[in-house]
């Protein structure tokens, strides 16, 4: 017990911070706007560092999944449809099922061609999106109102729609960090290390592949429809392969040796977004360097931050003057 | 007389114009170690892959147990009771030995289809695993990540995990590779008593150790069998003497 509350001490700070946030001086609007943006890229992030960190698929193209979701909610909502028992489940059926189709063709493939193949179908989702007119082609689509549960306008309710994203978030955390310790996810992680092996002793890694890779997509629909909500407005920017990137972006800085690197991830670059951009016009000059840094210095993302601090504390200072020379000399 | 456990039919394989396997028919039955020695570049790994079903001959059969498994890729070949080591040690280094063993069991108990129980705590895969990791003595090293082991520590590990899949044939590529004396005379010492319970197909260098185990030996010279024989026979034979073990005295 104790070993686990150790291994899992940051996601047993962070999402009861998310809990009482409303409750510290970040209860207005704006904040749980802000917060909720980061809960559900969070999700999306975890169903990413599912694949990347726990099965070895480094995927650019996850925005889809999550455009997906949102584009069914916007699709719904022009047909009338809102209650959200129908609409939250299609959502993840659809980013499921297309998870499922594209994963098929993308995982006869490794490596770069992987991140490749993924890059092209999200990019014909993206295209796709932008050319459907009675959803607003790029203009994108402005929702009537927000998704309802059991015919009330739950989510309309700020706090409400927080702690469902956070109760999503931790769930989606939970459920995936067991995944990657069942069976399943045993082989997995092996076929990430070793596939040689893995067939060697009977396994063919591609069914394993491909259901983490349905599970993933399916996750990431159900962020795409609550990133819906969130803004009510869905546009083909929501599938853009910048997007992607932007979730690959909050893995590794967060850290991929742990799925809650992920949310870590997402929280910081949310956060510091917002923040530079009050502080400097030319904010993103200043992003840039501090992604760059981050990456070059946290080996293992912020996730690692704690160790990496706590193991430079006393006498790490001889080790450390080698690192950043010689990084430099290699680039 | 019984049925062969592995029976290998006029295998070919070349790349382009480099034959390396030609016309390699041989057998080994249940119980028995069947040696293939050969000179560098005789095509002994190409052989072995051709078995492993890494990769499919251009002509001839691989049957299993009476079974043509030639087109079958090589997870179905290990399904049906062929395991295998490497030249090269494989195994999953971030694992610890005893989860390494533990993956081995699972892949023939039950669907690995199983999404919410840790697999780490399950008893009926870590009680296999550790008898097989006692087998090859390795019992005292289950909980050592993988990655950190000895070179040979990592060979027995690799012979633990084939066991552990509960096989009828051992294909053994050098296991004795890159291992010390002592390493070596462990690894022979539990090659010598696992050979009542399978077939082996041992591919070594190792003259000493080949000469100790193998019931026969096949030697490949350029990719053809040129002789198989009990060890006797293959010492005595003129060509191999000739083609093979040049100046080398033997053992």
């Amino acid at each position: 017990m104790t070993a686990f509350l150790r291994r899992q001490a940051v996601p047993l700070l962070v999402l009861p911070a998310l809990a009482a946030a409303p409750f510290l001086g970040f209860g207005d609007s704006f904040a749980l706007t802000l917060l909720a943006r980061a809960m559900i890229l969070g999700m999306a992030a975890v169903s990413l560092s599912l694949l990347v960190g726990g099965a070895g698929l480094v995927s650019l193209g996850h925005a889809a999944m999550m455009g997906i979701g949102a584009y069914t909610v916007a699709a719904l909502d022009a047909a009338g449809v809102t209650e959200g028992l129908v609409v939250l489940p299609t959502a993840v059926l659809a980013a499921a099922l297309f998870a499922l189709a594209t994963g098929a063709v993308s995982l006869r493939t490794s490596g770069v061609h992987f991140i490749m193949i993924t890059l092209a179908f999200g990019q014909m989702a993206f295209f796709t999106a932008s050319s459907i007119s009675t959803l607003g082609g790029d203009d994108g689509y402005t929702l009537f109102g927000r998704t309802e549960l059991f015919g009330t306008r739950l989510l309309e309710n700020r706090l409400g729609f927080h702690f469902l994203c956070l109760g999503l978030l931790a769930l989606v955390w939970i459920l995936c960090s067991a995944l990657l310790e069942s069976r399943f996810g045993r082989v997995l992680r092996a076929a990430r290390e070793n596939p040689q092996r893995v067939r060697a002793i009977g396994f063919s890694p591609y069914p394993y592949r491909l259901v983490a890779y349905v599970l993933a997509g399916a996750v990431a629909g159900l962020a795409g429809a609550l990133l819906a909500n969130a803004t009510e407005f869905v546009s083909p920017a929501a599938l853009s392969w910048s997007r992607s990137g932007e979730l690959l972006f909050m893995v590794i800085l967060g850290g991929m040796s742990h799925l809650y690197g992920a949310i870590l991830g997402a929280l910081a670059i949310v956060l510091l977004e917002e923040w530079l951009s009050h502080l400097l016009e030319y904010w993103r000059l200043a992003f840039g360097p501090l992604l760059v840094l981050s990456v070059l210095f946290l080996r293992d993302g912020l996730a690692g931050l704690p160790a990496a601090v706590l193991s430079r504390l006393p006498v790490g200072r001889a080790t450390r003057r080698g690192g950043p020379e010689r990084s430099g000399a290699d680039a | 007389m019984r049925e062969p456990l592995l029976e290998l039919q006029g295998l070919h394989k070349s790349f382009g114009a480099l034959t390396v396997t030609e016309d390699v028919s041989l057998t080994v039955m249940p119980g028995e170690i069947h040696a293939v020695i050969g000179p560098n570049g005789a095509g002994k790994t190409t052989l072995i892959h051709q078995i492993g079903g890494t990769l499919r001959p251009d002509r001839g059969r691989v049957l299993f147990a009476g079974r043509d498994v030639t087109a079958l890729p090589m997870e179905r070949r290990a399904r049906l009771g062929l395991a295998r080591s490497f030249q090269i040690t494989s195994i999953v280094p971030g694992f610890s030995a005893l989860e390494n063993v533990a993956l081995a069991v699972q892949a023939r108990s039950g669907s690995s289809f199983r999404f919410f129980r840790p697999a780490r705590g399950e008893a009926a895969l870590n009680g296999q695993a550790l008898e097989a990791l006692a087998t090859v003595g390795l019992e005292g090293r289950a909980g050592v990540p993988a990655g950190a082991m000895s070179h040979g520590e990592k060979r027995q590990l690799e012979l633990a995990i084939a066991l552990a899949t509960k096989p009828r044939l051992l294909l053994l590529d050098e296991p004795l590779a890159g291992a010390g004396p002592e390493e070596t005379g462990r690894l022979i010492g539990i090659l010598r008593s696992l050979r009542e319970r399978f077939g082996i197909l041992l591919v070594e260098h190792d003259m000493g150790a080949v000469f100790a185990l193998a019931d026969r030996i096949s030697v490949l010279v350029y990719g053809r069998v040129i002789v198989t024989g009990t060890a006797g026979e293959v010492r005595e034979h003129p060509e191999v003497r000739r083609a093979y073990l040049g100046e080398d005295e033997l053992a």
